[in-house]
């Protein structure tokens, strides 16, 4: 049904550290892996599968590292990949990093580690919350032998009971990033909001939470349709949501893990006007110059206001000798992505600006063709969600009947924000 | 301190060294150099000579100190059976342990340790621990029965296991219920007997839903699979199945999204088309769709995949979400191509401009295989929506312009199927494509530009000019261009007849007399003969109307689909194959869709009965109608599950059908061999199979090397198939005066790798006037060089007095294999891929057979008659056979009443072999 076994490779093929799962592939095939990929590449038809011979590679590369799983049946490919970055984010919640040195750091610790996770190809418990309560760093000095903690099997497999803080509060960031797509010829092809609710909760006990938003569809049916609303296409739960409740009677209701996670994610293709549009002029001279005449407009509401806007102007790779002016922030050549970034630490609503470069090419042509880069867009506007959603309220019950406060920010970010140029 | 110590031990002698710590009295120094052996163990050396001393540690009380012996145990008991026997003790004691943990790392571990003798101790213990009062311990268990079957079915079976493993469906905790789901999903995949026992029924699935909304992800993606593998008994069950399973679709673990697509998509067919309920869902499914595409490239790469089947299925679920597809910049290229795919399934009047768009901006990038199917998409548009195709036309046009070389050798290609499209309207950019002449040095594009000139020959001025310059170099041209420029320059002889009578016969000559490609002389003879006897008849028959080609060229065969549907999420479904063309031995039964609702939409039904009942009498059967009458006598009913006995009102399948499945699953060599299964298994099944009475024909002995010259050696023989091999039947006669003896045999390189597989053995010394026979078994493992004829082999033989050349021809029916019956599903998917110009007819005269004979005959020679219909009269045999090269050539044989002469068409990817295929036949057929 999955995976056979598990490797971790560097970023040289050589086997880091692997767990067999199922014993019906010799361990060995792993030596085939680093040359099908090679091909593969070659070839420029590569694929996160691979077939050899009855084996199946399934991977996925983070940091220079190859996260490797095998196959010979029909396995799940869908959970097989899941569970793959899923081990990378267990790896990140124990040692910060994952890398080379973080594997070979802490190995007994991962073999503790793939043990637990998953048996003979079927994952088990990946919260790494869960997993920290009874394999640990530091397992080795604990004096009495753990137990399995009780999360581990129960229905909330997410939070272990007995959990307490002297001042109970939770945080919730709403954070919504744009996706946007403009062909040249300045067609919004693509606009896209992707939010997600974060929070980290420090709560004690075995809170009950219930969150509220302007969702639309709730609205309609308790009969608030008049009032401001969202309506969000897709919705996304974490696990710990009880979904059906949610399908019934769009109620969010759970009872959520200790610290930071992410609660849901939602997605709606709602069009808006691009918060920032970007204009380009480029005028290519074959053998001698190329110039660019970018503009920059805020298209929000004039009170507020995006920081850290970063354009990032893609340039032939050949480019030299930049020149640029521009009234407001700076300019920087990035040679080694073939840029032009420009920033602009602060960007009021309703404002316009301009910036022009100006560089020398070469009179001999590079052989390698360009490519056409998009520009694309970095910003953050706070206290701002460009959907319009909002929080309602955050109801928190615990049977000891604390009180705790709930504490929102809102914030819209750029994601995928990509214009083409001519 | 970090771990990474360990491993910096690397001088002589280390094993020796860790060796004494592991028996040092200090509990620390022995920890330590346990990580020391682990260390070595991960970096590859093979450290199994510590195997007892490390075993010796194995009883402590440190936890960390047990899981690291116990992962050695894991990775060297196989290596050391005898030895791990000394630690079953342990893990036994361990399955007692008061800790739960230590319990379950017991059993988890013993049943790694795929050791025979240790099997046997883990019954009692694996008993215990699945009615163990933790959890944790009894959803360990759970899974070791899986492991425990996989070594030892039987053993499972006997000890009652699955009966313990059933019970935990109805265990409190939801983690134990998911895990004993996933062992049962694993088991029955293995076995049909477990199956048997361990089948959902309408209330564990019950059970099953109701766990699903307290597992974790992952258990709620094995419950899913394990509910789509069960077809529920109604309409009315299989809505309130989705019910239960929609709301997964908002879960944040891509898997369990698309394993609750899986299920959703398959009880859809189960509800009525054109209910409300059935509405809904196809809107639920949607968003959860698009939105996997914002997920790590790899799962977007699995989801596309799974999307372009979904759009193929139920088009209207992603039919207004066009944009999504669009491609980034940033994506990865598999992402790319795949996106370029679903958005021409997409592409309709509606959106095309926008496509169109799009595709001309992929074009100018600089992936060169991504520019290459964006190019190729654009054909693709114009030949599905007609409205575009002007627009589209002028894309490529602009593209040609740009003069990049692989974009205006693709884009030639595509023209030349629009023009086969829409004959006769974009003739006028001939010209413009005439001027890139010069840069085509692709095969496809140049035998495409060539096409193009023969076909309009009349309206281009020069042709016989362009043709002219390309036959130049016709010798060194690949065999598709070659073929093409003989027919281009053959239709622009019967067009313009009074100037290009000398190049015709420039290369007829070329085509017949110096090539070496039996195609190429073939069709050259072909055209010569029509020219030379009968002209008005070679214009009807070269410049015959052509059929417009199909819209949608590479759909999936419906019945695969249905398949491919049921295994969403998994491997198949990125491989767009069943399983087992990629999955060894049995792996289960094949899934299908459950039957449609009874009130189905009416449209569709219509379809299906009308593509049944009235195949169109072409000689190349339409696919659809093909297809639906091989689902006419198919194997399978709509319920092939052999999980379901044939009770109930879905599954109508007889027993019989099951059971053959079963044997086609395990292939079909069982039923070759003289199997006591016998004809009554098969019932019904036997006129597919029919019964073998394998004797395979054999033509009698020539004479290869007369004695005149063979200083009186007189070599003859015939060759022979039987018990799966080749035989060269061989009779040596000694007509000189003397003894002869020390008789060798050799072969040069010939085209199948034929050569001996022993040494020849003849009475030595043979006497005057006496002869020698044998039968020598051949085998194809030899040097392969492509010999003209195909079947040509030239032999040496040695004797005491000379060595004597000889070459004889093979008959190509010995080179057919037993094991190349091609399944119906492959067959119809394999025929419909192979382009239709690789298809050619031949007559088989005077066959005094009727056509059950004709089968028998040709099933003796390993032509296996995979299918057969009745056409208006007429007999269609659609016949499979495989050479020992892995060849397969396909056949369709054409029988009418009292009609004598039969028309047989191959089709296959290695057109050399046709002529030899269609002498096997005559051969067969007349003997």
């Amino acid at each position: 049904m999955s995976a056979s076994a598990v490797y971790v490779l560097d970023v040289k093929g050589k086997v880091m550290i692997c767990r067999n799962y199922r014993g019906d592939i010799d361990m060995s095939v792993i030596d085939k892996f680093m040359p099908l990929v090679m091909d593969k590449e070659e070839e420029g038809n590569t694929t996160p599968i691979i077939q050899y011979g009855n084996t199946a590679f399934f991977y996925t590369k983070y940091n220079n590292l190859y996260l490797v799983a095998t196959s010979k049946k029909n396995a799940n490919v869908a959970l097989v990949f899941s569970f793959l970055h899923k081990l990378v984010q267990i790896f990140m919640e124990y040692f910060k990093e994952l890398e080379e040195e973080s594997i070979r750091d802490n190995f007994v610790l991962i073999y503790e580690l793939l043990d637990e996770v998953m048996d003979f190809g079927f994952p088990q418990t990946t919260d790494s919350k869960i997993l920290q309560e009874y394999i640990t760093v530091d397992g080795h000095k604990l004096e009495i032998a753990p137990r399995p903690p009780m999360a581990v099997t129960n229905a909330v497999s997410w939070r272990s009971e007995g959990i307490k803080y002297r001042k109970n509060e939770v945080f919730l960031d709403v954070v919504e990033s744009v996706n946007l797509l403009v062909s040249a010829n300045s067609n919004v092809l693509r606009s896209e909001i992707v939010g997600c609710i974060k929070m980290r909760v420090y709560l004690s006990g075995m809170p009950e939470l219930r969150l509220g938003l302007n969702d639309k569809v709730l609205f309609e049916s308790t009969g608030r349709g008049k009032s401001k609303s969202v309506e969000l296409e897709d919705v996304k739960f974490h696990q710990c949501v009880r979904l059906p409740r949610f399908e019934n009677d769009r109620t969010i209701s759970f009872v959520p893990p200790d610290g930071e996670f992410e609660l849901m994610s939602y997605r709606l293709t709602t069009h808006v006007k691009p918060l920032i549009w970007v204009e380009s002029v480029i005028e290519r001279h074959v053998h001698s110059r190329v110039e660019y005449m970018i503009k920059a407009k805020s298209q929000f509401k004039r009170r507020s206001t995006a920081n850290n806007v970063e354009i990032v102007i893609p340039v032939p790779a050949d480019a030299d000798s930049p020149k640029f002016k521009t009234t407001v922030g700076s300019c920087k050549y990035v040679p080694e992505s073939n840029a032009v970034i420009w920033t602009i630490k602060s960007f009021p609503g309703g404002k316009e600006y301009l910036m022009r470069a100006h560089f020398s090419l070469p009179s001999v042509e590079a052989e390698d063709v360009d490519g056409k880069p998009p520009i694309e867009v970095k910003f953050e506007i706070p206290y701002f969600t460009v959907s319009g959603i909002q929080v309602r309220y955050l109801k928190i019950i615990e049977k000891s009947g604390y009180q705790a406060l709930p504490w929102v920010r809102y914030i819209t970010q750029n994601g995928d924000y990509q214009l083409r140029t001519n | 301190m970090t771990d990474s110590k360990y491993f910096s031990t690397t001088k002589k002698g280390e094993i020796f060294e860790m060796k004494a710590e592991l028996n040092s009295d200090k509990k620390e120094k022995k920890k330590e150099a346990v990580k020391k052996v682990i260390a070595s163990m991960t970096v590859g050396k093979d450290v199994s000579a510590l195997f007892p001393d490390v075993v010796n540690c194995m009883q402590t009380d440190n936890l960390e100190l047990k899981k690291l012996v116990y992962l050695y145990l894991m990775n060297y008991a196989k290596s050391q059976p005898d030895m791990a026997i000394m630690a079953v003790n342990t893990f036994v004691k361990d399955c007692e342990d008061s800790n739960p943990l230590i319990r379950a790392l017991a059993v988890r571990t013993m049943g790694c340790i795929r050791v025979d003798k240790i099997t046997e101790y883990l019954c009692e213990p694996l008993r215990k621990c699945l009615k163990d009062e933790d959890p944790y311990v009894r959803k360990t268990a759970a899974v070791c029965v899986a492991k425990l079957h996989d070594i030892n079915a039987q053993l499972v079976e006997d000890q009652g296991f699955l009966d313990l493993l059933k019970d935990l469906l109805s265990d409190s905790n939801p983690m134990v219920v998911a895990n004993a789901v996933a062992a049962i999903s694993e088991i029955m995949e293995s076995s049909a007997t477990a199956a048997q026992v361990l089948e959902l029924n309408t209330s564990t699935t019950n059970k099953l839903l109701t766990a699903l909304n307290e597992c974790t992800e992952w258990g709620q993606v094995f419950i899913l699979d394990a509910i789509s593998n069960s077809t529920p008994k109604e309409e009315r069950e299989a809505q309130s199945i989705c019910e239960r399973v929609t709301p997964r679709l908002a879960h944040a673990n891509a898997a369990v999204v698309l394993s609750a697509v899986r299920v959703v998509m398959k009880l859809m067919e189960m509800l009525e088309q054109t209910g409300d309920y059935y509405t809904t869902l196809l809107k639920k499914l949607s968003p959860p769709l698009v939105t996997l595409l914002s997920a790590e490239p790899e799962i977007q790469y699995v989801a596309l995949r799974n999307i372009n089947l979904i759009v193929q299925k139920r088009p209207e679920i992603l039919k207004n979400e066009m944009k999504v597809f669009f491609v980034k910049y940033n994506d990865p290229i598999y992402v790319k191509l795949e996106k370029l795919d679903i958005m021409i399934r997409l592409t309709n009047q509606g959106n095309i401009a926008q496509v169109l768009a799009e595709l001309k901006e992929y074009a100018t990038e600089v992936d060169v295989d991504f520019v290459r199917k964006s190019v190729r998409a654009i054909g693709r548009c114009a030949i599905k929506v007609e409205q575009a195709a002007e627009r589209c036309v002028s894309t490529l046009l602009d593209l040609i312009q740009t003069k990049v070389n692989y974009v205006v050798q693709e884009a030639i290609v595509v023209i030349k199927d629009i023009f086969r499209k829409y004959p006769n309207k974009y003739e006028s950019i001939i010209a413009t494509l005439c001027e890139n002449l010069d840069t085509l040095d692709e095969p496809e594009a140049r035998a495409s530009m060539i096409w193009i000139i023969g076909e309009y020959a009349e309206r281009i001025d020069n042709a016989d000019e362009l043709l002219e310059s390309f036959l130049e170099g016709f010798q060194d041209e690949n065999p598709q261009v070659q073929l093409q420029l003989l027919t281009a320059i053959v239709k622009l002889f019967l067009k313009r007849p009074t100037d290009t009578q000398e190049l015709v016969q420039q290369v007829l000559s070329l085509a017949t007399q110096d090539s070496d490609n039996p195609d190429l002389r073939d069709r050259g003879y072909i055209y010569w003969r029509l020219l030379s006897t009968d002209p008005a008849a070679a214009k009807e028959v070269v410049l015959a109307e052509k059929p417009l080609i199909s819209e949608e060229t590479d759909l999936i065969e419906p019945t695969l689909l249905d398949e491919l549907i049921c295994h969403i999420a998994s491997l198949a479904s990125v491989y767009h194959k069943p399983p087992s063309a990629f999955v060894e031995g049995k792996s289960g039964l094949r899934r299908v869709l459950p039957p449609r609702s009874q009130s189905g939409n009416v449209d569709e039904a219509s379809v299906t009965a009308e593509v049944t009942q009235a195949p169109q009498p072409t000689v190349i059967p339409g696919a659809d109608s093909l297809i639906g009458d091989l689902l006419d006598m198919d194997l399978g009913g709509p319920s092939m599950q052999q999980m379901y006995p044939p009770s109930g009102p879905t599954s109508q399948t007889p027993i019989q059908s099951s059971v053959a499945m079963d044997l086609l699953g395990e292939g079909l060599d069982s039923l070759l061999g003289p199997s006591p299964l016998g004809g009554d298994m098969l019932g019904g099944l036997g006129d597919i199979f029919g019964m073998p009475q394998s004797q395979s024909y054999v033509p009698p002995q020539e004479v290869w090397l007369p004695a005149n010259k063979g200083k009186g050696m007189e070599i003859m023989g015939t060759f022979a198939r039987k018990q799966n091999q080749i035989f060269m039947e061989i009779t040596f006669t000694n007509k000189a005066m003397q003894n002869m003896g020390d008789f060798a045999i050799q072969f040069n390189k010939n085209s199948f790798g034929l050569m001996p597989a022993q040494p020849l053995q003849i009475r030595s010394p043979l006497p005057p006037n006496q002869s020698g026979s044998t039968s020598l078994p051949l085998s194809t493992g030899g040097a392969v060089q492509k010999m003209d004829p195909l079947t040509s082999l030239q032999v040496a033989v040695k004797n005491n007095i000379d060595v004597f050349y000889l070459s004889c021809l093979v008959p190509l029916h010995v080179m057919f294999v037993e094991d190349g019956e091609m399944d119906k599903r492959v067959f119809l998917a394999t025929w419909k891929d192979i382009p239709s110009q690789n298809e050619v007819q031949f007559t088989i005269n005077n066959v005094q057979h009727n056509g059950d004979t004709v089968s028998q005959k040709l099933r003796n020679n390993n032509i296996f008659t995979i299918a057969k219909r009745n056409v208006e009269g007429q007999d269609m045999l659609y016949q499979s056979l495989k050479l020992t090269n892995g060849i397969w050539v396909l056949a369709e044989l054409k029988i009418q009443p009292g009609n004598p002469n039969f028309t047989l068409s191959l089709k296959g990817r290695a057109m050399d072999v046709y002529s030899g295929i269609h002498g096997a036949y005559e051969t067969i057929l007349h003997n």
